[in-house]
């Protein structure tokens, strides 16, 4: 659970610093007239989309945190097997990062205002991310061929639940994505400038959710790789 | 009062202040069925929380009738027996205190404090109700399934929850699984909802050191519940798998019925771990909102303001922070490391300071204060003695030494019941005394309301203090029957009887609530704008109940804190917080 516990360190310091400058040392009861301003940051000026999406991302993060603390803890015990990860992997990998680098170039485009931008952006993002789903597919059926589809393998029942909770999260994310895309075909050069500020929002909101994913997957591809088994035997050694 | 005044502007009009674009329904469907408008999402949750509570009510009863008087009611065998405890629990904590708390007045009262028009997310709101609705429908579905709902406890705990011989392991498990599912995800939709709301839906001049700590507390713990579920939607994803394509997560390999079973490798170990690292955090996300709710009670109630403000503010943050590293303190029996127990127990008895200093400020709040005793005081007073009841308890149960062998017995169950039943349960009723009066524009029965309020408090005190006793003999729960063991003296054969009794005439008096919200409705005495001279913002809304949209025309704007009562040379004795401070000379 030395995951979780940090991952919860770690969005309690953020909750810290933001709440140190919220006026927390103010006296309300001494304070009368607007006084928003003087003793305590006024609501960001963000569109509460971001604060939203933020706010699901703390929440999905501790979803994935603690399914690496139960995998890690597994780990831990005697009997554990690890499984000959597919090769197919690190194509997925590769096509996660450049969906997510097509997504940053279609902010870009989406910044200067640039239709065709941002919908070959969005294109390129969505196919790289259908890609990638499918190479986790095919790693799935090759190790389900090669027989570890078994109930007393826990390494490969951890491996199908952790790619198929993250692949889920990709096809939600590429539910919005499509939205977003078939608004981008929608629009003219010519349409209203709230339309394209709306479409901005929307890409850099997709955008935002493919770091988060590549970043998950991130770890749990070094995790299913075990390039991080010292990093958790050392975090074991802090609590025993 | 002294004065610090910054700079004190007029009104601003609504073009000046950020608006939220408003959904406007068009049906009646849309308008009371399919609402976006949180007021009437708040009452969905609240009256299908209140609704499934009532069945775990009557759940309670039959458990007791068992206890008291085995076999006098012939259905009930072991097997209903866990059906009971199980489903009880389960209803009681989540579906009842969490749903009622967060869904219910959160929706009603974080946008209307807040001087806000709506949630920020006004369809994902909706969806959120609807998800919960649905929820509870799927966790009723489990009483009618074949073999009846699952009887593995409110804790689930594997591997016994998906073993054949454990009532309802043949459908109730997974229907409790998925209904447990849905509820996660309708709860994060909503909580999304009012954290966002929180931050950045405050109208102007609302700062959160302005914030009414009834907010306060819904928010924390709106946040901690967030971070906290998805322990348990991963465990009951985990479990569901075990369970239905018999991966080996949770299940070790295992012999039952004398054959082995083909699960091998799982670990018990780990469910509880997550379980409980959802469990702990949930009683605080039931204790939070009460918190918060009982001062702005109290305080408007003594009309004086609160007592430490900013202490009570820290010391919410302070418990949601703490409770998150607290969860192995259930687990002291389940053969841990012992010093991993001094952590936990350490840990546990920490959250007491910060909990004793907001139990000292009510106090403080209180003292020399103009106590009316209307019912949500009566039920705040109630509170406050049930809460330091069950917390000191808890003081013994956080010990590793003293909970092993109280571990298992009736002085567990009579601590939780107390501390996050009884305590929690006593701050809704004052609550909805409170606020029904702005819900629906008349006031309740006040004989009615000091009739339930006192069975319900004292009888709640005559069901779980002798039960503490009866733990103390060493009776253990979850037995169905006693039958003849030799350390248990005949006297807490009686003492069951008499619990049980008790329990009938406390359950019945719920009744007598009901038939007040139902009666007043029509009946009650119009209740006006602000029937309690409150200062919060719910209370100065252009029309009682809330028209769509809250505010008219403008939105308010804060000029002070929540909570200033007995202001000397008032006009009214207290002053609302959009109230304009008065002129300075120049």
């Amino acid at each position: 659970m030395i995951v979780i516990v940090v991952f919860m360190v770690v969005l309690a310091a953020f909750a810290g610093w933001w709440l140190s400058r919220q006026g927390l040392m103010a006296k309300p009861w001494l304070e009368t007239g607007v006084a928003g301003e003087a003793t305590g940051a006024p609501p960001s000026p963000r569109p509460i989309e971001k604060i939203g999406l933020g706010a699901f991302l703390a929440v999905a993060g501790s979803l994935f945190a603690l399914l690496v603390s139960a995998y890690s803890m597994r780990m831990g015990l005697p009997d554990w097997r690890s499984l000959p990860m597919p090769t197919v992997l690190w194509f997925s990998t590769g096509l996660l990062i450049l969906s997510s680098i097509a997504l940053q170039a279609t902010v870009i485009a989406a910044r200067r205002d640039e239709l065709d931008g941002i919908r070959s952006g969005l294109l390129a993002a969505g196919v790289t991310s259908l890609a990638f789903l499918a190479g986790q597919l095919l790693a799935w059926r090759e190790l389900a061929a090669a027989g570890y589809f078994s109930a007393g393998n826990p390494a490969a029942a951890f491996f199908y639940l952790v790619t198929a909770i993250h692949g889920l999260h990709m096809l939600g994310g590429l539910a919005v994505l499509y939205r977003t895309a078939t608004r981008a075909f929608d629009l003219s050069a010519a349409s209203a400038p709230q339309a394209l500020g709306r479409l901005r929002l929307s890409v850099e909101l997709c955008a935002t959710y493919w770091h988060f994913l590549l970043f998950v997957w991130l770890v749990l591809f070094s995790l299913l790789m075990r390039w991080t088994d010292d990093l958790i035997e050392i975090c074991r050694g802090l609590l025993s | 009062m002294a004065d610090v005044t910054h700079g004190t502007l007029p009104p601003l009009s609504a073009s000046e202040t950020d608006d939220v674009e408003l959904y406007h329904p068009h049906s009646w469907i849309t308008r009371y069925v399919f609402s976006q408008d949180a007021k009437i999402i708040a009452i969905q949750y609240s009256l299908t929380a209140l609704a499934i509570g009532l069945v775990a009510l009557v759940l309670s009863w039959l458990m007791r009738m068992q206890l008291a008087f085995p076999g006098l009611i012939s259905f009930i065998d072991a097997d209903h027996y866990y059906q009971l405890i199980t489903m009880h629990g389960m209803i009681m904590v989540i579906y009842l205190l969490t749903a009622l708390f967060l869904g219910g007045f959160g929706n009603y009262l974080i946008p209307l404090m807040l001087g806000a028009r709506d949630m920020v997310f006004p369809y994902v709101n909706m969806l959120s109700f609807w998800i919960y609705f649905l929820a509870v429908l799927v966790l009723v579905v489990g009483f009618f399934v074949p073999g009846g709902p699952t009887g593995a406890g409110w804790t689930l705990y594997p591997p016994q929850a998906i073993l054949a011989n454990t009532p309802g392991q043949q459908w109730g498990i997974i229907v409790m699984l998925v209904s447990l599912m849905l509820f996660i995800i309708g709860f994060t939709m909503g909580g999304l909802n009012y954290v966002v709301t929180v931050l950045q839906g405050r109208c102007r001049g609302m700062t959160l050191m302005r914030m009414p700590l009834t907010i306060w507390g819904i928010f924390t713990a709106t946040i901690m519940a967030l971070l906290a579920f998805p322990a348990l939607f991963v465990g009951a994803v985990m479990m569901l798998l075990d369970r239905l394509i018999g991966t080996s997560f949770f299940m070790p390999a295992i012999v039952a019925m004398g054959e082995q079973l083909a699960y091998k490798g799982g670990s018990p170990i780990l469910f509880q771990h997550l379980f409980w690292f959802f469990g702990h955090p949930e009683v605080y996300i039931v204790a939070l909102p009460a918190f918060g709710i009982v001062s702005d009670l109290i305080s408007t109630h003594a009309r004086k303001n609160i007592f430490g403000y900013r202490m009570m503010v820290w010391a919410l943050v302070a418990i949601g922070a703490l409770s998150f590293v607290v969860w192995a303190h259930h687990m002291y029996v389940s053969g841990m490391h012992p010093s991993f127990g001094f952590f936990f127990a350490t840990t546990t008895l920490i959250i007491a300071i910060p909990t004793a200093i907001k139990v000292y400020n009510w106090v403080l709040t209180l003292w020399r204060g103009d106590i009316h005793f209307t019912p949500p005081m009566l039920f705040a007073l109630g509170f406050i003695v049930t809460f330091v009841n069950g917390g000191l308890t808890g003081l013994f149960l956080g010990n590793v030494v003293v909970d092993v062998p109280l571990s298992d017995t009736m002085f567990v169950v009579a601590h939780f019941h107390m501390v996050m039943g009884v305590a929690p349960i006593l701050v809704i009723f004052g609550a909805i005394y409170h606020w029904y009066p702005k819900i629906t524009g008349r006031m309740l029965n006040d004989a009615m309301a000091k009739l339930h309020f006192w069975v319900t408090f004292l009888g709640a005190y005559l069901i779980f203090f002798p039960m503490h006793y009866i733990g103390l003999m060493g009776v253990p729960r979850r037995y169905h029957e006693m039958g003849e063991m030799a350390f248990v003296p005949p006297s807490t054969v009686t003492l069951n009887a008499f619990i049980t009794i008790v329990a009938l005439i406390v359950g019945a008096a719920q009744l007598v609530f009901v038939f007040n919200l139902a009666w007043s409705l029509r009946k009650g005495r119009p209740a006006g704008g602000n029937p309690w001279r409150a200062t919060t913002l719910e209370w100065q809304t252009p029309q009682t109940p809330p028209a769509h949209g809250n505010w008219g025309q403008s939105l308010p704007v804060v000029y002070r804190w929540a909570y200033d009562y007995s202001v000397p040379g008032a006009a009214q004795d207290f002053l609302p917080q959009n109230q304009p401070p008065d002129p300075q000379p120049a």
